[in-house]
């Protein structure tokens, strides 16, 4: 698979705070990259310099082959772009902003016609297209800025919260979208807060933090690599003490949930074991047990608070 | 892609900035009514009991009507649309940052001329007979371009996003540049020193022009006014690019 983008040493500084910090990564043409990190981690910097807003002090990045301080124009070109602090012109008609665009994009007006019906109708502004965008609410605009960035039809899509505050109808439609330009080969580069959707969109995700990529893998092997946040829920059929159940080897954490203890184990299998144990060892039965993967939202808060703690 | 090819691509790209920043900016009532009756008043706040012809009112009037309208919006264009996070999406676009400036001079040009075929309409209405509609016209289109090059470039700095400190800003530069360029008084009859003041300044040479157009009379003589204005046009246009260029990125900080 040939790679969309080819981020290598990039750094950023802002007088001296070091916003990005030497990170360098790659991703797929045809996949959906998340780009996951807490606030000031340096994702929106990343997306600027990645999208020619602004240039890095160090570094280089590619786009389809394209150098964004060499070549900004081809690289531009191909992109489609959902800036998380932009806006459509509120003194445009939802049409104008699309024509406008359109023409930046240097798409000749027969097809930028055809297109912007087409999208306007797919996102459910058609019978709005006149009226000024001032008159909006914040998930239509969203919805008009997705158009905008799609009317040049785009191969990668530079995407920057784009369901940040916006309603569920919005922010469902936003993502149902992602989904289908992704699945007729356009790459997406997607940065949110949102772990659910990052975990059920993207097909690798990386983790910034401090200008730094703190883990970059798919979701799942995210998950998996995190061994000290898996854990083993578990109930008896009579009250223990959870300071018992934290004797138990390879057990790092427990924590009491009502009448469920969850245990956090590096050893799943030998813990396991060790509570079946107990249980025969206290003439208990077990009422529930079963074992859980870490949530991504609790594998982004482990690697962003131990560089933090660090 | 052959750069030729590039350019016009490019250019093309300015026209859409420039039919962007007339909708928004310049197609609003209170802009046109603005343009046209502020330099009038300001014009006979200064010539109102001087008992002077309307053959030596005009060419000041005709140079006040193009300085204030070429310079009255741009200055806040760029303040606006860094405020309203348009600028963001215009920077990411395939369009250079010499195209971005262009197209919006060139709506300041537009509006310029446009506002100031009102005056010179008025003129001939009244019976102003000009000598030399060619070396006015010719004047009219370079004085128009250096002024809205120069509103641009009067929007470099500071790189903020409130339109009213540029506003202010710009005003400091632009009232001064009025006094000291013989719109109220032909050159030759101002002090030695005003007359230096005055050669600063590229208002001076559009209003010498003016004069040369109608009176026939002239302190410059019209190649030199004509080259002069070129000069101030050219070094605002390349130097309002180069700037924006040098700042711009410190909008998204």
């Amino acid at each position: 698979m040939s790679i969309a983008v080819a981020v290598h040493n990039l750094t950023k500084h802002y007088g001296d705070i070091t916003a990005v910090d030497h990170i360098s990564f790659e991703v797929k043409q045809g996949e959906i990259f998340g780009f996951l990190g807490p606030n000031g981690a340096g994702k929106t910097t990343t997306i600027r310099i990645l999208t020619g807003i602004i240039k890095p002090d160090e570094g280089t990045a590619t786009i389809m082959g394209h150098d964004i301080e060499k070549e900004p124009l081809q690289a531009k070109q191909i992109m489609g772009i959902v800036p998380e602090m932009s806006n459509a012109y509120i003194d445009l008609s939802a049409w104008n902003n699309l024509m406008l665009i359109g023409e930046l994009y240097g798409v000749p007006k027969k097809q930028r016609t055809e297109r912007a019906n087409k999208l306007l109708e797919k996102f459910g502004l058609f019978d709005r297209r006149d009226q000024l965008v001032r008159g909006f609410s914040k998930g239509m605009k969203q919805r008009l800025i997705l158009c905008m960035a799609l009317i040049n039809e785009p191969s990668i899509l530079f995407l920057d919260e784009p369901t940040s505050g916006l309603d569920v109808e919005s922010a469902k439609m936003i993502r149902e979208i992602i989904k289908e330009l992704n699945s007729v080969g356009a790459t997406v580069f997607l940065t949110t807060h949102n772990m659910d959707e990052a975990n059920r969109l993207c097909d690798r995700i990386a983790i910034l933090n401090h200008g730094m990529i703190a883990a970059i893998d798919t979701p799942e092997n995210l998950r998996m690599k995190s061994s000290s946040l898996q854990s083993i829920e578990v109930s008896f059929d009579h009250s223990v003490s959870a300071n018992d159940l934290a004797k138990i080897p390879c057990t790092t954490q427990v924590e009491k949930m009502g009448d469920k203890i969850k245990i956090y184990t590096s050893d799943p299998s030998e813990t396991l074991n060790c509570i079946m144990d107990y249980a025969h060892s206290h003439n208990m039965r077990i009422i529930t047990l079963n074992t859980l993967a870490p949530s991504l939202e609790e594998v982004f808060l482990k690697l962003t608070q131990t560089k933090h703690e660090g | 892609m052959p750069s030729t090819t590039i350019f016009w691509e490019q250019l093309k790209r300015s026209f859409a900035i420039t039919k962007k920043d007339i909708r928004i900016y310049y197609s609003k009532g209170p802009v046109v009514v603005f343009g046209l009756i502020f330099p009038l008043f300001l014009f006979l706040a200064f010539t109102i009991g001087r008992n002077l012809s309307a053959e030596e009112l005009f060419p000041g009037l005709i140079g006040m009507a193009v300085f204030f309208t070429a310079t009255s919006v741009g200055p806040a264009i760029l303040p606006w649309e860094t405020r309203s996070k348009t600028l963001e999406r215009l920077a990411c676009s395939p369009v250079s940052i010499w195209a971005i400036f262009f197209g919006d001079i060139l709506a300041s040009f537009i509006f310029g001329i446009l506002i100031s075929l009102v005056p010179l309409g008025i003129a001939l209405i009244i019976g102003v007979e000009i000598m030399d509609l060619l070396t006015l016209s010719l004047g009219m289109i370079l004085a128009t371009l250096c002024f809205a090059s120069l509103s641009v470039l009067l929007s470099v700095y500071p790189p903020t996003d409130i339109p009213a400190t540029v506003m202010m800003l710009s005003s400091l530069i632009k009232f001064p540049l009025v006094f000291i360029s013989g719109v109220f008084a032909p050159i030759e009859q101002l002090p030695e020193w005003a007359r230096i003041a005055a050669s600063l300044s590229p208002l001076t040479y559009f209003t010498d022009l003016a004069r040369y157009a109608i009176n026939g009379i002239s302190y410059y003589s019209v190649s030199v006014d004509l080259v002069v204005l070129a000069t101030f046009m050219s070094v605002f246009l390349v130097s309002s690019v180069k700037l924006h260029e040098k700042f711009l990125p410190q909008r998204f900080s």
